[in-house]
């Protein structure tokens, strides 16, 4: 399956997807742990970040997309909890959680693609981040639907570079805990 | 006070109570060991870490105290990676402190260098990488604080050897606040709601089991165990972990329920409306296929790791506890089945027709290798110790030696560890040197860490060893049998002189060939006290282990012993 599939597959069904707020100790090891975990009990990552947050220094939050159908989703967050460096997890489903990620793009702009690259741009609400004579890098911190939007506009382009970060999410607000 | 790295190490071991520990030493570790000279506690040389590594096990095992293994980088910590494995997976509480390449070479392939983090990370409850001398005091203190509480395990400190020279002030940490753990929580309060829920079930159940693992053991709930199973006149069957844990010779035993499990405990569960698990946790080796195993029983399910309910079968009340309290909350509640005559006429008709059964030893035949066990367990007192590796033997063990007590059945369950026996066997002996440990184990699996005679008697750990050996690895050999058609596929293992291994290794070495030579072995075996002693008995390889259910088939078709077939 090509990664348009997925999104495809993804889009079409969006109840399978999970969102894991995982409260961690900052410690070496920790996205090993995770990782392995994950690894060993074959269970699906959608995508997967991690960063420091309001916690402090002493924890990072990693936020993790989870194929809920690849495993059940009481494994994966019993499991998850068993590790001695995981403090607090928030199972968000998606329609209950604001849901950004952000999207880098170079593009090649030899003359025949400026104008239909700047339309996609403007109508992306993307933002173009470096340029040079023969290429520009655009940036979209969205919703992962509005990310998925652009990869697909961008698909008509030749020799792009594209990178997705993964998404973080907080609960929407109003959302019972 | 200033200390190096090395000297806070060894003290943090001792303020955690350990008194005696099993190791190796080798480059990384050699500061430590130099250390280690100045201290009172006991250290026991093994001739391998995977030896050393089951000897840890064993005294967890037979104490409850938590096992330490001390080896160095590298090879030294690769070979300990199996016991660290069947640790996790029977839950023995075991420290293992490894030495580690100086943190400035970390990476870069350095002499006797592995990444034992990232190795174990899969088969370890917790590990540390210490990364200055500072952190060791509280790492000792966390590590014996996880291997120990909630449900038990190994952890891991891999300690690099540029911070065992570093100095640091001592201090211990006086809290397990001080432990800096905050995302550790090894017990919660019992769920009451939960409690009631399980006492109702009770009350409404006509066919109930109880179903008891090896957490009843971890948790020392023998006591608890018996009140209440006396109280509510309910049977009892224990699996492979939990051997020991209520008597054999209680007429409310049913005895082991599984794949060679009595008939009796593993059609009573098959049959039973409420299985009751203390413990346990659904193992394959125990529920053959899933679907249909136990298809009318609701379930209560008592464990300390709440991962452990619904992961193999739907329960009807979780209480997510230790098996001693809960026993006591639910005992408290006064719960009891109305009427259980129909059930225990039933289980006893079963007992009645399918016994554990052995045909008698035949004139000029080799030894029959349950009779073996049940000379010896005759021949000794009550409290002995047995430990096993994996395979027939094993069975055989559990089946006909008379459990009567907790912590005297030693046994790698969830592993299956060829080589466990013996190594687990010294280390029991150790723990409690008063008590006679016998390695009951098979000529396959004994060979795996036989070097570790000369460990036992160097250091004048005084066990016996009991060889059944049919030269062949029987259990595999019994599988090429019924599920192979017959086709042998290296399984047939020439004997080598077990007699001069033994005496090699300073050991008493005795072969026991017929019924009067076998009691004869035995009874000087348990003369000798001195110095380990090791019994070659030669058993008979057309022997096979029943019952059985075979590996994924349902329970409902388990096969007893020919004898009992047929009519």
């Amino acid at each position: 399956m090509n990664s348009h599939e997925i999104i495809e597959e993804v889009i079409h069904t969006p109840v399978r997807l999970h969102i894991l707020s995982v409260k961690v100790e900052n410690k070496p090891g920790v996205l090993m742990r995770i990782a392995g975990l994950f690894t060993r009990r074959g269970f699906n990552i959608y995508s997967l970040s991690v960063a420091p947050s309001e916690l402090g220094a002493r924890f990072s939050r990693v936020t993790i997309v989870v194929d809920a159908e690849s495993a059940p989703l009481e494994q994966i967050v019993g499991q998850l909890n068993k590790l001695i460096n995981v403090v607090e997890i928030s199972d968000l489903s998606p329609k209950d959680a604001v849901e950004r990620e952000l999207l880098i793009a170079t593009v090649p702009t030899h003359v025949d693609v400026r104008t239909p690259l700047l339309d996609i741009i403007a109508t992306a609400n993307a933002a173009i981040i470096d340029v040079d004579s023969s290429a520009v890098t655009i940036m979209l911190a969205g919703t992962p639907s509005a990310c998925d939007d652009l990869e697909r506009e961008l698909e008509a382009f030749a020799n792009v570079e594209l990178y997705r970060t993964g998404r973080v999410a907080l609960p929407r607000l109003g959302t019972p805990a | 006070m200033q200390l190096t790295g090395a000297q806070a190490l060894i003290k943090s071991l001792e303020q955690a109570g350990v008194d005696v520990m099993f190791g190796y030493p080798g480059g990384a570790i050699l500061p430590t060991y130099d250390a280690l000279l100045d201290s009172s506690i006991r250290h026991v040389l093994v001739r391998h870490e995977q030896g050393g590594g089951h000897m840890a096990e064993g005294f967890a095992l037979a104490t409850g105290k938590p096992g330490v293994l001390m080896i160095t980088s590298g090879p030294g910590a690769t070979n300990a990676i199996t016991p660290i494995a069947d640790a996790y997976l029977d839950s023995v509480p075991l420290v293992v402190i490894t030495g580690q390449v100086s943190t400035s070479v970390m990476g870069t392939d350095a002499f006797q260098e592995a990444p034992i983090i990232g190795i174990t990370a899969g088969i370890v409850k917790h590990s540390y990488l210490v990364q200055s001398a500072d952190e060791i005091p509280r790492v000792v203190a966390a590590a014996f604080y996880i291997a120990t509480t909630g449900r038990p395990g190994p952890v891991l400190i891999d300690f690099p050897k540029n911070v065992s020279l570093e100095t640091m002030e001592w201090y211990w940490p006086s809290s397990v606040e001080e432990l800096d753990l905050p995302g550790y929580q090894p017990e919660v309060a019992l769920d009451m709601d939960a409690v009631a829920a399980a006492a109702e079930l009770i009350n409404q159940a006509e066919r109930p089991i109880l179903y008891v693992g090896g957490g009843t053991i971890k948790s020392d709930a023998s006591k608890e165990l018996m009140a209440f199973a006396e109280r509510t006149g309910m049977p009892v069957v224990t699996t492979l972990q939990a051997r020991g844990a209520f008597p054999d010779s209680h007429e409310q035993h049913l005895g082991m329920p599984g794949m060679h499990g009595t008939y009796t405990a593993v059609t009573a569960i098959q049959q039973s409306d409420l299985l009751i698990s203390l413990g346990a946790r659904f193992d394959d080796r125990v529920t053959g296929k899933v679907s249909t195993f136990a298809p009318h029983a609701k379930i209560i399910h008592v464990d300390i790791d709440p991962v452990e309910f619904n992961k193999i079968k739907k329960v009807n009340v979780a209480i997510q506890s230790n098996v001693a309290t809960a026993l006591s909350a639910l005992d408290k509640t006064g719960t009891k089945p109305k009427n259980l005559e129909v059930w225990w006429k039933q289980l006893n008709a079963w007992r009645e027709e399918f016994p554990l059964f052995y045909e008698a030893q035949e004139e000029g035949s080799p030894l029959r290798p349950q009779m073996v066990i049940e000379a010896i367990n005759k021949s000794s007192k009550p409290g002995t110790i047995v430990s096993t590796d994996v395979g027939q033997h094993q069975m055989y063990a559990s089946q006909f030696w008379k459990f009567e007590e907790p912590r005297t059945w030693l046994s790698s369950g969830g592993a299956g560890t060829m080589g466990f026996g013996l190594p687990a066997a010294m280390g029991a002996k150790v723990g409690a040197p008063d008590t006679t440990v016998w390695a009951i184990v098979g000529d396959g699996g004994v060979v795996m860490t036989i070097q570790e005679l000369l460990a036992a008697s160097a250091a004048g750990i005084n066990i016996k060893v009991c060889i059944l050996n049919n030269e062949f690895l029987g259990m595999v050999y019994q599988w090429q049998q019924l599920v192979y058609d017959g086709r042998l596929s290296h399984v047939a293992l020439p004997s080598p002189d077990f007699v001069k291994i033994a005496e090699g290794m300073h050991c008493v070495g005795i072969k026991a060939t017929t019924e009067a030579e076998m009691h004869a072995a035995i009874k000087q075996a348990n003369e000798i006290n001195d110095r380990p002693v090791v019994i070659d008995f030669r058993t008979d390889a057309r022997e096979n282990v029943w019952p059985m259910v075979h590996a994924g088939a349902s329970n409902d078709d388990i096969i007893v012993h020919p004898s009992q077939r047929g009519n």
